[in-house]
């Protein structure tokens, strides 16, 4: 009689140094990749995509070998994926967990959408006030205007 | 309260409650009495890179009349700007010929960025669609001369509520002193939803109409604005809604003893001349309190006031 197969131990195996961002929003995965140019990275990375969670159904999950995020960074992957959680490890220890939070002010990261705001116009470092907790609410300080996660776009 | 002296001007945000009736009442003086050599010896730069008649000739005339010197950009379209240069290059340029410089440019933001890198104090003379301070400025002035408080007042935006820069920064300046705002518009040119977000964030009290009819009993101040025929889609849609919004002498049988017109002009048909004659026509003197507000935002940024 052929033996049961047993269940898989490890989805992803678990990794010695580096970042493990979870939580991810499901399909937001790939984008953080990109956002964080992890395909230049010359070492491991592990994208897992379409995990279940007990919080939120699905999620994503990205493992990057010896790679602790920047506070740049790490904003970020808060804009992108505002529910994600950082996990900081060293020796296969976790050393730190971080609940990522959108800072209230973000520089230099997003483009304003709005065609006449000077900052498309003139090399000018953008300034946006977040202005919810939850999601991304934010407005220029430039041209004032208020914009949603789904109209705002990246700088990469 | 902070110190208006190397202040900028750019944006109503930028002023709390007490700020504004302070800037109120500063320019209150100037009305009441002349100030002739006050401002001797500095020179205001009158950079206009979009065509303004009115407000460039208000915050010119307001320098000169207190004894200050004007340097102008005579025409955009000879200026450098017109060749490629940057808003924050200009600035860097000619603030040094300069004590104080007020501004107009077509993108929004511009006036934000010119602060960040002048030395001396900028003026917001209208950037795109975004803010015109000064003009909220003169509006509040205009409201507070003829009822004699902000909050309670029952305020009337009538007109292109959606374009309409001046409408949205005193809306926000109004809500925040507690005035209780009436937006009547054409369904197409309704109060932006940023605009209203922030109403309510801050609690104001305001309600939308699409006639004026029914609210002209309960009115402290109607503040009219053009409806330009270019921002309907549908120019039937223009046809059909142009007439709601023009104030005859008829619409003005039931209003209160202190009911006031104001508008930012220039207007087109918005009102119709019979009413200059009436006690409630006051956009005139309106436009000329920018002068008063002019003059005390200069000295105040320039420290004299």
């Amino acid at each position: 009689m052929k033996k049961e197969q047993p269940p898989r131990a490890f989805k992803v195996y678990a990794i010695k140094n580096g970042t493990v961002i979870d939580h991810i929003p499901e399909g937001k995965a790939l984008e953080l990749v990109d956002l964080l140019n992890l395909r230049k990275w010359k070492k491991i990375v592990t994208v897992g995509i379409g995990f279940s969670s007990k919080k939120f159904g699905k999620k994503d999950i990205i493992k990057i070998e010896n790679k602790e995020l920047n506070p740049e960074e790490v904003n970020k992957v808060a804009i992108i994926a505002p529910t994600a959680t950082l996990n900081i490890i060293r020796n296969f220890k976790r050393v730190k967990k971080e609940k990522l939070k959108i800072p209230e002010t973000i520089e230099g990261i997003l483009k304003c959408p709005n065609p006449a705001c000077i900052t498309n116009h003139e090399p000018v470092v953008t300034k946006f006030y977040q202005e919810k907790n939850t999601s991304l609410h934010v407005r220029c300080r430039y041209c004032e205007r208020y914009f949603n996660q789904d109209e705002i776009e990246i700088i990469k | 309260m902070e110190s208006f002296k190397n202040r900028d001007i750019i944006s109503i945000r930028d002023f709390s409650k007490k700020e504004i009736l302070y800037i109120l009442e500063v320019a209150k003086k100037f009305k009441n009495k002349p100030h002739a050599s006050l401002l001797k010896n500095k020179i205001l730069a009158s950079l206009f890179f979009e065509p303004s008649t009115r407000t460039r000739f208000s915050f010119e005339s307001a320098m000169e009349r207190l004894g200050g010197s004007v340097i102008s950009l005579a025409d955009a379209k000879a200026s450098s700007s017109a060749k490629g240069e940057s808003v924050s290059d200009s600035i860097k340029i000619v603030e040094k010929y300069c004590d104080v410089v007020v501004m107009r440019h077509s993108l929004e933001g511009s006036a934000r960025l010119a602060a960040e890198v002048s030395r001396n104090p900028i003026i917001n003379g209208g950037d795109g669609a975004n803010q015109h301070p000064t003009q909220t400025f003169l509006d509040l002035f205009t409201i507070m001369e003829t009822q004699k408080k902000l909050g309670g007042l029952n305020v009337a935006i009538v007109g292109d509520l959606k374009y309409g820069r001046t409408t949205h920064s005193l809306a926000y300046a109004l809500g925040m002193f507690g005035a209780k705002l009436h937006f009547v518009s054409p369904t197409a040119l309704r109060m932006p939803k940023y605009v209203t977000h922030e109403l309510k964030k801050m609690k104001a009290k305001y309600a939308e109409h699409k006639h004026p009819e029914q609210i002209m009993p309960k009115l402290d101040i109607f503040y009219a604005t053009r409806i330009q025929k270019e921002r309907f889609p549908d120019q039937l849609e223009y046809e059909k809604v142009k007439d709601v919004y023009v104030i005859t002498n008829k619409l003005l049988t039931k209003v209160k003893k202190n009911f006031k017109i104001m508008h930012p002009l220039p207007r087109v048909n918005e009102i119709n001349y019979e009413v200059d004659e009436t006690p409630y026509a006051y956009y005139f003197e309106q436009a000329n309190n920018g002068l008063y507000v002019r003059e005390a935002l200069l000295a105040l940024v320039l420290g004299k006031a």
